[in-house]
């Protein structure tokens, strides 16, 4: 049972630093973001893992925030991007 | 007698998660441009976060934690597809995809015609400023 723990937690790991990747070369800011997102994605799932491999429920309530609230970078973030092409680009 | 079973889903619900999440981890670098990274990054991550929340459902086994699991899923599958629908839209406006790779572009005719026609309702609003 301890390797499944081994290789969730290596594959966890190489996910979250691929998006770390992303995120130091991504050419936009878009990619940045769509990044950093996934990054989030991965910790609620570190959470869980943890939860499964100690047996116990405590870190449900952050999960559950982490997954209400994670959204709002991202909308902020496109909604900036736009907002700016919209005005290089001279159309109302 | 029933335990051992449930525990062993559980692992290979977590297994199956975490390499969901890997392979949407490598989509992330290996693919082109924003448009097909955000495809990459949001269709993989929600069913990876089911099977995790299916793991712990499994182990934590009482009707209380599934309750707090249900909202956090609901919220995901709610808000993933908000976010994914605003970059999307951003990434099309900034021009930040290939456009060789696209097979349709449906969007585009819409904006030229909306721009067509937001330009003949300004002429025929002010139409002493020429």
């Amino acid at each position: 049972m301890s390797l499944v723990y081994l290789a969730v937690g290596i594959l966890l790991t190489i996910t979250a630093v691929l998006a770390v990747v992303r995120i130091v070369r991504g050419p936009s800011i878009l990619d940045r973001i769509i990044a950093s997102d996934m990054l989030m994605s991965t910790l609620i799932l570190v959470l869980g893992t943890e939860m499964v491999m100690n047996g116990h429920t405590r870190t449900v309530p952050i999960m559950l925030v982490l997954a209400a609230t994670a959204v709002f970078g991202s909308i902020a973030v496109a909604r900036y991007v736009s907002k700016q092409d919209r005005t290089n680009e001279g159309r109302p | 007698m029933f335990e051992p079973v449930l525990d062993v889903i559980a692992a290979v619900c977590l297994l199956l998660g975490a390499l969901l999440s890997a392979a949407a981890g490598v989509g992330l670098l290996r693919f082109p441009d924003a448009l097909s990274r955000m495809h990459a990054a949001s269709k993989p991550q929600i069913l990876g976060l089911v099977l995790v929340l299916a793991a712990i459902a499994l182990t934590a086994r009482s009707w209380s934690t599934v309750l707090v699991l249900v909202p956090v899923l609901l919220f995901q599958l709610l808000t993933v597809p908000i976010s994914a629908h605003m970059i999307g839209r951003a990434g099309y406006r900034t021009g930040n995809f290939r456009r060789e790779l696209l097979l349709v572009d449906e969007l585009e005719e819409a904006v030229e015609r909306a721009s067509v026609e937001q330009s003949e309702e300004r002429r025929r609003a002010e139409p002493d400023d020429r």
